[in-house]
């Protein structure tokens, strides 16, 4: 019904033409309903969606494209001017050498198990921490919050080298504790999970209670259980964190049999030729693509929930 | 349960978080500072020096140079990476096709670890074969030197971060505008706005909190630029990429000069408290 100025006023040019099929509005936004199925409406609205598309697969898809095509070339034809959109004779051999010569078994393995135990760790610490704090108010517990919310306005460059210059002092150089203490040290998730936490009703907490559950009892089969959601949450952004952490990982893990693909391949990219270096590329991008297919609903939903407010 | 009881099983609970951060977050805070004030190499005992650090931080040829550039890559960071995601959250949220490719496809570049994205524009910013000169000189284009020029680096580093950062700032701006409620643009419809005067009267004073908290963290963030300079530019051509967090890290890690790179830690985190202040006032308002 709100076509119908639009499709009086192009019936009357052309009698015979199929009348336009009217662009859903699910909820208003800016540009009214209204406007967006008139004539000129319409075609803007076609327009800047086939260029928005365009643009976006050109900025954000394309480079990705040029990176796996990239490690499908021979060195020769990686180095020619202009370059092959399509590589000529695509190969899988850069993807081999690239596995051998950075040693991506090595470096996978190691940043997979770094951030396992991270996981494993601070989803551990954080958690309990939460729970006590949220639900068994220990005394002081408003203070020891706002001192771990603290930490979230330091920048973490700046604590870089006093955290570094403390985990040499510990010995942890090398050892993947240099990496997990750190990694529960998460203001952030004790802040997410002591939220979600806060709006677990009562009445649940008591019924277990009257029944005879410990504290531990009570948050193994009755808080766990229910917040679900929000251990998706903060488990997918530890995980990816602890994957795609470079600077610390750089300054502790230096050892080349412990580092992680990260700074494994910012180590070697300068000594092997391009399309091997592409090859390492697509090899570490691989297990966050996963992810990102697997998970994301949970992420696009984490990434919303933290500090800002619905 | 006794208070007691109940308090020591509470800290039972806590007793591990707060180990982790008595160890590894409060008590580098306070290293931070007693090590500005320290000359140290991690091998010979540590000695008191005063001031000494700030004065030799400050006296650094490259000091100076690496605040401006911070300050300058955080002014182009912000103009591509604040100010393009939230027009960019604007047209999105106008679509109605397509909606979950886009999202999917510009949040893709966060998904991968910065390394990923750092050597792969590497590649693109190569003089010779490098994809963009090449594209430059398919139109015909005068080609750039990208990393080699002291003029276009740092520009380059800004496109490489603002690629692989800007998925989550649209993200957040799309969730916010998803929040306001329609009747307002009908209101301001009907009081004849147009649609420049609805994003200015409506989608901006809506959305003024989070344009606010990611003011902020977008400054913190951006000002502790270092993976991109270290991997791609060494600081060089130069000088003109050295940020503080990668002087920081030069000072610490090939001078050795732990005190040194301390003291600037401190003045990066001065300049910065001001900023984590705001941002913190915002969240707390947002929260309110």
């Amino acid at each position: 019904m709100i076509s119908v100025g639009a499709r009086a006023a192009t019936g009357r040019r052309r009698g015979k033409r199929r009348e336009p099929k009217p662009i859903q509005v699910q909820f208003r936004t800016i540009v009214s309903p209204h406007q967006l199925n008139s004539r000129w409406g319409r075609r803007i609205y076609w327009l800047v969606l086939v260029s928005v598309i365009v643009l976006f697969t050109l900025a954000f898809v394309f480079p990705l494209y040029w990176m796996i095509t990239g490690a499908m070339k021979t060195p020769d034809e990686i180095a020619e001017m202009p370059p092959t959109l399509v590589p000529k004779d695509p190969t899988l051999g850069n993807f081999f050498e690239a596995w051998d010569l950075f040693d991506i078994g090595t470096l996978l393995k190691n940043t997979a198990f770094y951030a396992f135990g991270a996981w494993l760790f601070s989803m551990a610490v954080d958690v309990a921490a939460a729970y006590a704090l949220s639900k068994l108010r220990p005394m002081f517990g408003t203070v020891i919050l706002g001192a771990m919310l603290a930490t979230l306005m330091i920048p973490p460059m700046v604590i870089l080298i006093p955290l570094y210059v403390t985990i040499v002092d510990l010995g942890l150089l090398n050892n993947p504790w240099g990496l997990w203490f750190p990694a529960a040290a998460n203001g952030f998730n004790i802040f997410l999970l002591k939220r979600f936490f806060d709006s677990i009703p009562r009445e649940l907490i008591e019924a277990a209670q009257i029944d005879g559950a410990g504290p531990l009892r009570t948050l193994w089969s009755v808080v766990l259980p229910v917040s679900r959601p929000i251990l998706g949450v903060t488990s997918i952004f530890t995980i990816v964190t602890a994957f795609k952490d470079f600077v610390l990982p750089l300054l502790v893990m230096t050892d080349s049999e412990k580092m992680t693909i990260s700074v494994g391949l910012s180590q070697t990219a300068g000594a092997v030729t391009q399309n091997q270096v592409m090859g390492g590329l697509v090899i570490a991008s691989i297990p966050m693509i996963i992810v990102f297919f697997v998970f994301q609903r949970h992420i696009m939903a984490g990434l919303t929930a933290g500090s800002i407010k619905g | 349960m006794g208070i007691l009881r109940r308090n020591l099983t509470a800290y039972g609970f806590l007793c591990a978080a707060l180990f982790c951060f008595a160890v590894f977050a409060w008590y580098p805070m306070v290293r931070e500072f007693v090590l500005s004030f320290q000359k140290t190499d991690l091998i010979n005992p540590p000695e008191w020096v005063g001031l000494d650090n700030f004065k030799a931080a400050v006296a650094d040829p490259a000091f100076g140079e690496a605040w401006l550039n911070t300050v300058e890559f955080t002014v182009l960071a912000l103009l591509c990476g604040y100010a393009v995601p939230f027009v960019v959250a604007l047209v999105l949220n106008e679509l109605r096709h397509a909606r979950a490719y886009l999202r999917f496809v510009v949040y893709l570049p966060v998904m991968l670890p910065p390394i990923v994205a750092v050597l792969l524009f590497r590649w693109f910013y190569d003089p010779g074969p490098g994809l963009f000169n090449q594209v430059l000189d398919f139109f015909h284009l005068p080609t750039l030197a990208w990393l080699d020029s002291s003029s276009t680096a740092l520009i380059s580093l800004v496109l490489v971060s603002t690629w692989m950062n800007m998925g989550s700032a649209t993200l957040i701006y799309l969730a916010a505008l998803q929040n306001i409620p329609p009747e307002l643009y009908e209101a301001a419809e009907l009081d004849g706005a147009g649609i420049l005067k609805r994003v200015r009267h409506v989608t901006i004073p809506q959305t003024k909190l989070i344009l606010l908290l990611m003011l902020m963290l977008q400054i913190v963030a951006t000002m502790q630029v270092f993976i991109e300079p270290y991997m791609l530019t060494g600081g060089g051509p130069e000088n003109a990429t050295v940020s503080v967090a990668y002087l920081m890290y030069q000072f610490a890690f090939s001078q050795m000069n732990y005190g040194q790179a301390g003291a600037l830690g401190m003045m990066l985190m001065l300049a910065l408290l001001v900023f984590a202040a705001f941002q913190l006032r915002t969240t707390r308002e947002d929260q309110a």
